[in-house]
């Protein structure tokens, strides 16, 4: 499929090792412009330093993937090459991650769950052959792990503490759910399991499912989200910051 | 830049501390990191959390993000106790004792380091 | 000895009083105004340079100006503590900033118009506060002394960042050029407001300099930045937007043009451009988080039962 980049430049097929790097990178970075839309809007200042330091783990992942996706490829693109010069179709994040921050519930969530995705994902690949691969996910999974940790408690927390949080944290929960099957796996749902009965919450029954992240089919709310994020590249093409 | 708060030209310095309407907030704690291994956890500063996993998880966030240390302690700040301030001096004043001191004693040069 | 001449002994000794100390309630009370005024600061200003973080025209700055703005935070949060040993708490500063008691800098109630303003606002904003915080570092009060020399540390990154960020610009393109003479004509004089009144208009400093929270006056720090700021702008190739800016050899300073203290005055008193728009993204932010902390506060007290 030949679609034109916004460089006039064709977007080309990826090969599939290229593909995963790409993908792995495209949810960590759309995740970290998430939680950088909450700097100053956070419950308390404690923890708009916590999802700063989230914020900045993703985004680094985002840009050591983006940049040894650049290496493997061997056509010279950079890390801003994948991140400001890529059109929405061809954004392979999963729909989770691109879903608006809502409220802090949803955030939570959100975190939650790709959380549990993340720290499954890493630990996989961190004995893998690759050594820069390897390196990279020996990383991810340490700041994942302590990323659950942040997620999981906040989560308890809101199931746990007042009415108000429990339904906020159930609804937030009804709302994403829907977005869970990309990421979702039989060790993915037993931990999720796990930290929903100590939070109180409850998985819905409701069995719709949205799918197409990782073939670039998203929600209306990823453009948005790249068109504040590409803004400076494409109305500056080609300047150095 | 100045962080004194300037008053206007024939206006007066409002010195208003205390406030209506203003609720309680999560209690404060105080935060202890171990530089790194081999030394003894420094006090580093305080923050405001609910229970001690909040406290942890907020000292990390707040106090270690520059590589500040491998180790963190929080305790409640209302757990640590200090003799009254009027006796404080008075109790812990550096006293007279010299003797304790290990350069108070001199030591001839030939017999080298000691 | 009596408390009172204990307290002007640590004074003059150049020794710090800390939280248990007997000290007047004006030095108390001036310090709890002047440091919450600094932590209202820090926080508000987070909002200017929060403004940019999803438009950041790369990975690399993004991530740069994210770990500024979330330092901002911390240095908000180490500055409430200081002000928490003096015996308010944070809640409460935080309640008279959004009922538009307290006060913070004014420069924060300017907008950020472009990507070259995160250059400026590091370069001359945070090297006016460095100015300032170095000589807090002195202040005689241990604990605000003791945040401010974690936070000078910090900020020394805040102004490297920025002053690289407009090199780039200035070795740029023509627009990007343009870009940074237009932000600095904006944030020129503003920052040198920073410093606050002239010194014969500040009737306190001679009060806040005998107890050594203050340690060098508004004019004279106002110089040392312009003294420090024009080879800067020289080296950058960036025109300073004062006419009456020469050097001075006879005083071995720099002279500068008159500040417009009706402006400096209408921003302080809330007409700037977005002095509503800083307090009621803060409050807004504050409100919608109660159910959070609520929440956090029920968990806690939950589990303390189910321990008993």
């Amino acid at each position: 499929m030949i679609a034109s980049g916004p460089q006039g430049m064709a977007a080309k097929a990826l090969s599939p090792e290229i593909a995963e790097l790409v993908s792995y990178g495209d949810d960590n970075l759309v995740l970290a412009q998430r939680l950088g839309e909450w700097i100053s809007n956070a419950p308390e200042l404690e923890i708009d330093i916590a999802l700063g330091n989230i914020a900045l783990d993703h985004l680094g992942v985002a840009r050591a993937l983006y940049t040894y996706a650049g290496e493997v490829e061997g056509e010279g693109r950079t890390e801003d090459d994948f991140a400001m010069r890529r059109t929405e179709r061809e954004f392979r994040n999963v729909l989770l991650v691109e879903q608006p921050n809502g409220d802090f519930a949803h955030t939570i969530v959100r975190q939650f769950f790709f959380d549990v995705y993340s720290q499954i994902l890493w630990s996989g690949l961190a004995d893998g052959d690759d050594n820069t691969g390897a390196g990279i996910a020996g990383r991810a999974v340490k700041e994942a792990a302590y990323h659950f940790e942040f997620s999981s408690s906040w989560l308890i927390r809101l199931g746990d503490g007042t009415e108000e949080s429990h339904r906020r944290a159930q609804a937030a929960v009804d709302a994403l759910w829907r977005f869970t099957a990309e990421i979702a796996s039989d060790e993915w749902l037993a931990r999720v399991s796990s930290v929903f009965e100590t939070a109180g919450l409850a998985i819905p029954d409701d069995p719709y499912q949205r799918v197409g992240g990782r073939d670039g089919y998203h929600t209306e709310h990823l453009g948005f989200l790249l068109a504040e994020m590409q803004w400076m590249d494409r109305a500056y093409p080609g300047l150095e910051w | 830049m100045t962080y004194d708060v300037p008053v206007a030209p024939g206006e007066k310095a409002e010195l208003e501390e205390r406030v209506e309407g203003s609720s309680e907030g999560w209690p404060m704690w105080e935060v202890f990191v171990r530089a790194r291994r081999g030394i003894s956890h420094v006090h580093i500063g305080s923050l405001h959390a609910p229970d001690a996993r909040t406290a942890l998880q907020n000292a990390r966030d707040v106090y270690t993000r520059r590589g500040e240390g491998v180790s963190v302690w929080v305790v409640p700040s209302s757990e640590v106790s200090a003799f009254e301030p009027e006796a404080a001096a008075e109790y812990v004043d550096a006293n007279e004792k010299v003797y304790r001191l290990a350069t108070t004693y001199e030591i001839p040069e030939e017999v080298g380091q000691m | 000895m009596a408390p009172p001449a204990r307290f002007q002994e640590i004074i003059d000794s150049e020794s710090k009083i800390e939280p248990s100390d007997w000290m007047p309630e004006g030095y108390r009370k001036t310090l709890i105004r002047q440091i919450a005024q600094h932590a209202h600061s820090e926080v508000i200003g987070m909002q200017p340079e929060g403004n940019w973080i999803t438009r950041a025209p790369s990975l690399h700055r993004k991530a740069i100006l994210m770990a500024k703005v979330q330092d901002e935070a911390g240095h908000g949060l180490y500055l409430y503590s200081a002000a928490e040993t003096l015996g308010v708490k944070r809640n409460d500063l935080q309640e008279l900033l959004h009922q538009g008691k307290h006060k913070y800098s004014s420069i924060f109630n300017y907008p950020t118009l472009s990507w070259a303003d995160m250059g400026t606002i590091g370069w001359l904003v945070d090297g006016a506060a460095i100015t300032n915080q170095v000589m807090l570092t002195r202040c005689s009060y241990g604990p605000y002394s003791r945040a401010m020399v974690r936070i000078c540390k910090e900020e020394s990154f805040h102004q490297r960042q920025g002053y690289e960020l407009l090199i780039r610009l200035c070795q740029g393109s023509e627009e990007q050029k343009a870009m940074a003479q237009d932000a600095i004509d904006r944030w020129w004089w503003p920052s040198l407001m920073m410093f606050g009144p002239n010194d014969s208009d500040s009737p306190h400093t001679e009060q806040s300099m005998a107890w050594k929270i203050k340690r060098v006056t508004n004019d004279d720090l106002r110089q040392q930045f312009v003294d420090m700021t024009v080879p800067q702008a020289d080296y950058l190739g960036l025109r300073i937007p004062d006419p009456d800016l020469k050097w001075n050899e006879e005083r071995g300073h720099y002279d500068f043009g008159p500040i417009d203290w009706e402006e400096f005055w209408r921003v302080v008193r809330g007409s700037g451009p977005m002095n509503r728009d800083r307090v009621e993204h803060k409050k807004r932010a504050w409100d919608e988080g109660t159910w959070v902390r609520e929440a956090a506060s029920a968990h806690a007290a939950k589990q303390q039962r189910r321990a008993a």
